[in-house]
């Protein structure tokens, strides 16, 4: 029976993207260890869960359901998860790596003193697990060994290229109805505030990014026209958060947004690793700096050597004379 | 009210982090260190809060004696109490054997007086990351916990609290005593003043001891993730690149 349980990520019933990672990612790891994979819904069932098994080739799905659970909360989806990894001793645990997948599988495993290992990029089994995960956000790996049977786990987000796998019948969903203690609906969401739509940092397609190069606040004028332009957003380094010119909302790398643009203009950056890791994953980048030596400059794709201040207001000029 | 506010000393490394010889630990010889981010801003969120209801602030860290200076440093922007868990082996601790020894500290020091209203915690810590640490606390104390937050705020009994998720807020309304993970950006942290930096000096700091044994998971080594290297192209200096510049965004599709 064990198997390989992965927790789909959702938010009242609709699924999380990243979800896909995780299917993709259990899929192949269970062939390496011929298991089986089992996708566990928490909530009242909705049949995009069973659309979604049956696209990612998930032949098995578990619904855990609780009058008390009426929507997400960690302790509820922690507590009904735990349950679940008790009584059918899967070998492993998982979801994948976001903050609400970290959480519910750190919950799960607390529960029941099982170690938790977050944003893996490998999975082995030999007598032991063998594991590489990251540290730093990426920026460092660390192979582990765990020597229990059973393992609680996340796959890093973005680690893995969701790859559909559709079942050629309906997968198979079972609904269990679990007994919960109501204490724990004290950590259900209360209520939602919605965002401006929109693209956002995470998803625009340019992002014009100053650090402490920029100087101040007001300095941020140009490189504001110059995304305005370009449709794109603008984006700091941590040296400007902290100085209070920008608020953390703009901020890109380790502690901040992750970015994925096609290309990124950082003006007045110097590329220190916990920002490099927020911006890598930028398709082009072009970094405009006085230093030539600068991080950011020996890693990016283009660079421009020069004075920001001077180099900025040139581009925008050249933009508006082409329009 | 009083809030419990658990800290990481972390290297602050530039551009590569190294790593020692027996690829155990990052290599720090020629760095400095720092509270990890999100704590920093977890420890100036518990000073606002004691601000605006009264009460004190205690920052608990496990690590080296060094961490005193993480300890000294929340010292200078307001906290009161401090507790240094030591930890010599010269290597973080698994996160289960953490999270024991920060349990069993916060028992004892509730023992010793009041209960903590509010722990809270860095959502991960920026080093090892293993985002489970509050959590495991929480878990094995009883008390209610959420993670990823932004926002705090105190009404009596409970914590109003909001963290962002994809297209907007998320709003938790939490009975105290509670355990929040939080997250840099919350708040932006003050920066010491001239006598918040002199009464650090004199801080009084409490060594704990807490028996513990290692958990099932074991670190092998670390390693550096493999770097695709680019050559930069240089599209020119100063003001005259600009044109090279917008020929490449028109390339790219997004003039
Ligand atoms: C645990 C941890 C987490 C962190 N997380 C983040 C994070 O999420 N995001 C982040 O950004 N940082 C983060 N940092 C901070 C990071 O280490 C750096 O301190 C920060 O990114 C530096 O910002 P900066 O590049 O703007 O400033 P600096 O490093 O001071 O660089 C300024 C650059 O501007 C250039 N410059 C100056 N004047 C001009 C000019 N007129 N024209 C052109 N170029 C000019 C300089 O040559 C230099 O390269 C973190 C640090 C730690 C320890």
């Amino acid at each position: 029976m064990p198997g390989i349980y992965v927790l789909v990520e959702h938010d009242r019933g609709e699924i999380s993207p990243a979800t896909f990672e995780a299917l993709t990612a259990a899929r192949n790891l269970a062939q390496r260890l011929t298991e089986e994979v089992v996708a566990v819904f928490i909530g009242v069932f909705d049949s995009d869960f069973n659309a979604v098994c049956t696209e990612y080739g998930i032949s098995e799905g578990v619904v855990l359901a609780s009058p008390l659970i009426t929507d997400y909360g960690p302790e509820l989806w922690g507590e009904a998860l735990s349950q679940l990894s008790q009584e059918r001793t899967p070998r492993i645990v998982m979801s994948v790596g976001t903050d609400k997948g970290n959480e519910v599988i750190a919950h799960a495993s607390a529960r029941l003193g099982s170690p938790f290992i977050a944003n893996c990029i490998e999975v082995h089994r030999d007598s032991d697990w063998t594991i590489t995960r990251m540290q730093w956000g990426g920026s460092l790996l660390e192979d582990v060994r765990v020597d229990t049977e059973q393992i609680f786990l996340s796959y890093a987000h973005h680690s893995v290229e969701p790859e559909t796998a559709a079942l050629s019948s309906d997968a198979n969903i079972q609904i269990v109805e679990l007994e919960l203690d109501s204490l724990l609906t004290r950590t259900l969401v209360q209520e939602r505030a919605a965002q401006a739509e929109g693209a956002t940092l995470s998803t625009a397609s340019v992002v014009v990014s100053g650090g402490r190069g920029v100087g101040s606040a007001d300095a941020f004028a140009p490189l504001e026209e110059l995304a305005d332009l370009l449709a794109g957003k603008v984006g700091c380094s941590r040296a400007v958060t902290n100085n209070g010119w920008r608020s953390h909302a703009d901020q890109v790398g380790q502690t901040g947004t992750r970015i994925a643009p096609e290309i990124y203009i950082a003006c007045g950056i110097s590329g220190a690793i916990q920002h490099w890791v927020g911006a890598m994953a930028s398709k082009n980048i072009l970094a405009i700096n006085i230093d030539p030596e600068a991080n950011m400059v020996t890693k990016a794709g283009y660079a421009v050597l020069g004075d920001l201040h001077e180099v900025v207001p040139a581009i925008i000029e050249e933009i508006k004379r082409r329009r | 009210m009083r809030i419990l506010v658990c800290v990481k000393r972390v290297p602050a490394p530039g551009s590569r982090i190294n790593i020692t010889d027996d690829a155990l630990t990052v290599d720090t010889a020629h760095l400095g260190f720092t509270t990890s981010p999100h704590e920093e801003c977890a420890v100036e969120e518990a000073a606002q809060l004691v601000e605006e209801h009264g009460g004190s602030v205690c920052v608990l860290t496990v690590g080296p004696a060094e961490a005193e200076e993480q300890l000294r440093y929340a010292a200078s922007v307001g906290a009161n109490e401090f507790v240094l868990v030591p930890n010599e082996s010269g290597h973080d601790w698994d996160p289960q054997r953490t999270s024991h020894v920060i349990s069993e500290a916060i028992t004892q020091l509730e023992a010793g007086g009041e209960r903590f209203d509010l722990i809270l915690f860095g959502n991960e810590s920026a080093d090892s990351g293993g985002y489970q640490v509050g959590i495991r606390v929480a878990v094995t104390l009883g008390r209610a916990v959420v993670n990823g937050i932004k926002g705090i705020e105190i009404q009596d009994t409970t914590v109003t609290a909001s963290r962002e998720v994809d297209g907007g807020n998320e709003v938790y309304s939490v009975p105290l005593p509670a355990v929040l993970g939080v997250k840099e950006g919350i708040n932006l942290p003050r920066y010491p003043t001239m006598k918040g930096r002199l009464a650090s000096k004199k801080a009084e700091i409490s060594s704990t001891s807490i028996d513990s044994s290692a958990g099932p998971q074991e670190k092998v080594r670390l390693h550096q993730p493999e770097e695709k290297i680019s050559e930069t192209e240089i599209l020119g200096n100063g003001p005259d690149a600009a044109v090279k510049v917008v020929d490449l965004l028109d390339e790219l599709g997004v003039l």
